[in-house]
């Protein structure tokens, strides 16, 4: 009899949650497997790490990493997240999500914590549509493209998430796709060693919602296409820092440091806890 | 989280205030130590004092960028282990439902403020109303049980914000303080008492190694012990239906039946521990009146009237809403010819009363435009139907 080994990562996962929901060919496995490895080289202690998540396929990762977790409402990670960090700011309090749930419905949130600069962490999987409910066009969804809402190609213009993150006062700002593997694992250690805001835009494959309406029918084929179109162009301006079919712009584009909303607040707290003695 | 001695959060002793700065006071005395809200009238002096009182504390507060961030963060806090609250009115109560469903469907404790001014949609700003008592109990999606408390003074609005505070930690669900604008703005005398005859309930923690811990899995009294983030435990907590360890099983008709179900009634059996209300003249009382909020107040000076002029009038004045008071309403109306309800909306509770005082006609007494009742329009009520 073959000798059962645990898997070196299964202290990271929840056993009991497998198997997971995500199609084949879908990328969240690809971002999962990145934050995992990030947290083992970073060693990082898995009694002080907070995974938050809002509505969607991603959604579901809270839920598979094996620490103190909560699935929220749709768009509300951030904010849920926020309460966290400021109750208890020596954690590490990460929200991974997706382009829908953190820049639709959670668009606010998003840019006011940005503003506030708040020590959270994102990771946002941008596949383009809205997976879950079955591919209907979001706010990341390219011109033309073809969605279960946009019979006839979107007319919508898309947000660029990066330069977004960026404007809203993010110090940490990142893109990759998951072709990417290495360089979106040494951004996710970036991002968990940075204090203020930070985040990372991973573009996805959803070949089996997104994919297949529009010429990709396989998650391999998607791919293909971020192998294609894919240039690194770190510290670049944001606002050219495009994706189209042709040019998906990678890269490190912040990387800054500012007091962060948590640090100010209990420095203040504690100074006029001081004036009172 | 900043220790300080709890004698600073209690500011014991004879005081004018208002009743949102009452409420404010009575947060901090309870342990509250995290506030997230959004600004709007007449909620705003909760957000305002606290603004200035908590950080002397060492507790926290932060102006969200909407009533529903607001909410989330309150959530979010009370999972991370401290006692939260935010306050809003009507508009801003509207916008945090979704989430409050979340509350109830994790068991988050936690204390909401609906500071109740006249509906639908923005309408009056600044004049009392009672138009969100139906809101407070369905406002979210699904089937849950809440806990709500109506104030009628500036003093109740401390008693029984801290009052809100031990129901929410002790059952693990949102609690709401049910008021309107003129009990927030009205100022009046509040004894805050000394320090150690304050009651403070905390939420029950997990007496287990992490190993064996279930962060849904109940005791005898439906209510699960709560491991907060950062203690080691390492939980999941899901707004989709769950089982005991907290994983969403949402094909599972008898995990979501044991759920919801429970949800229920750990605060419907329990209805008996909670309910509070107020009798006065209700021995001997054969038309009664059921109220609640400022316009108790009204109601109580009308019954006093009617029994200056022999008519033997009683009041029932409801603290606890919700779980509605439903054994008091029967026993009182047992006796009772005539029930009155008067309220500042088109008829919300009479609805409950009706349905529970069967056999016994309930009149409504609506009142809309944004004042209260005055004692002789209840007065009037109550001689009609004497």
């Amino acid at each position: 009899m073959a000798k059962i080994v645990e898997h070196p990562f299964a202290k990271y996962l929840r056993a009991a949650m497998m198997p997971h929901i995500w199609c084949s060919g879908c990328g969240n496995g690809i971002i999962l497997n990145a934050f995992i490895h990030a947290l083992d080289e970073l060693q990082i202690d898995l009694n002080k790490l907070v995974v938050v998540s809002g509505i969607g396929c991603i959604g579901r990762a809270a839920g598979y990493i094996n620490v103190d977790s909560f699935h929220t409402t749709h768009g509300r990670p951030i904010a849920f997240a926020t309460g966290v960090k400021l109750a208890k700011p020596e954690l590490e309090v990460v929200v991974i999500s997706g382009d829908g749930d953190l820049f639709s419905i959670g668009g606010n949130h998003f840019i006011h914590a940005a503003r506030r600069n708040i020590g959270i962490k994102v990771i946002c999987a941008n596949n383009f549509n809205y997976g879950m409910t079955g591919g209907q066009a979001g706010p990341t969804t390219p011109l033309e493209a073809l969605t279960t809402t946009t019979p006839y190609g979107n007319i919508e213009h898309p947000f660029n998430l990066v330069h977004l993150a960026a404007a809203a006062g993010a110090t940490y700002v990142a893109r990759w796709t998951t072709l990417h593997v290495r360089m979106l694992t040494m951004s996710i250690k970036k991002l968990l060693q940075r204090r203020g805001f930070s985040f990372i835009e991973v573009v996805s494959p959803c070949p089996e919602i997104y994919g297949r309406r529009n010429k990709m029918q396989s998650g391999l084929e998607m791919m293909e296409w971020f192998r294609k179109a894919s240039v690194t162009a770190s510290f670049s301006d944001t606002a050219k820092a495009e994706i189209t079919p042709e040019k998906i712009v990678v890269g490190e584009f912040v990387d800054i440091e500012k007091p962060t909303y948590e640090q100010l607040l209990y420095t203040k707290i504690a100074q006029i806890m001081n004036v009172q003695k | 989280m900043l220790k300080v001695a709890e004698k600073k959060a209690v500011l014991s002793g004879v005081h004018f205030m208002s009743g949102d700065i009452a409420c404010a006071e009575g947060a901090i005395a309870a342990g509250c130590r995290f506030f997230a809200g959004y600004p709007i009238t007449p909620a705003t002096e909760i957000a305002e004092h606290i603004a200035s009182r908590m950080p002397k504390v060492g507790g926290i507060y932060i102006q969200m960028e909407d009533e529903i961030a607001s909410i989330a963060a309150v959530i979010g806090a009370s999972y991370a282990g401290l006692k939260a609250m935010t306050a809003t009115s009507g508009p801003g109560f509207s916008l945090m439902q979704e989430n409050i469903g979340l509350a109830v469907m994790t068991e988050a404790p936690c204390v909401i403020v609906d500071v109740m001014r006249g509906g639908p949609s923005t309408g009056q700003p600044t004049l009392p109303g009672q138009q969100d008592v139906m809101q407070v109990k369905w406002g979210s999606h699904g089937d849950y049980e809440i806990i709500a408390l109506a104030p009628s003074s500036a003093q109740e609005m401390f008693n029984l914000t801290i009052e809100a505070f031990n129901l929410a930690e002790r059952y693990r669900v949102p609690t709401f303080i049910i008021t309107d604008e003129a009990v927030a703005h009205t100022w009046e005398k509040v004894v805050i008492p000394p320090l150690e005859e304050i009651k403070v309930v905390n939420r029950k923690k997990p007496d287990m190694p992490p190993s064996k811990y279930m962060p849904f899995m109940p005791d005898d009294d439906l209510v699960p012990p709560m491991a907060c983030f950062g203690e080691g435990y390492r939980f999941h907590a899901t707004g989709l239906a769950h089982d005991e360890y907290g994983y969403p099983r949402t094909q599972d008709s008898e995990v979501q039946t044991r759920l919801v179900r429970r949800l229920c009634d750990k605060i419907r059996k329990n209805a008996d521990k909670i309910v509070r209300v107020e009798k006065a003249f209700l021995d001997d009382a054969e038309v009664l009146v059921v109220a609640y909020g400022i316009v108790a107040r009204a109601a109580l000076g009308a019954v006093k009237k009617a029994r200056d002029q022999g008519i033997k009038a009683g009041l029932l004045r409801l603290i606890t809403l919700w779980p509605f008071p439903e054994k008091h309403v029967v026993e009182a109306a047992a006796n009772a010819k005539a029930i009155i309800v008067p309220e500042m909306n088109c008829g919300q509770m009479v609805r409950e009363v009706e349905r529970v005082a069967k056999t016994t006609p309930v009149y409504p007494v609506p009142k809309l435009g944004g004042a209260p009742h005055t004692p002789l329009e209840i007065f009037e009520a109550l001689r009609r139907h004497s």
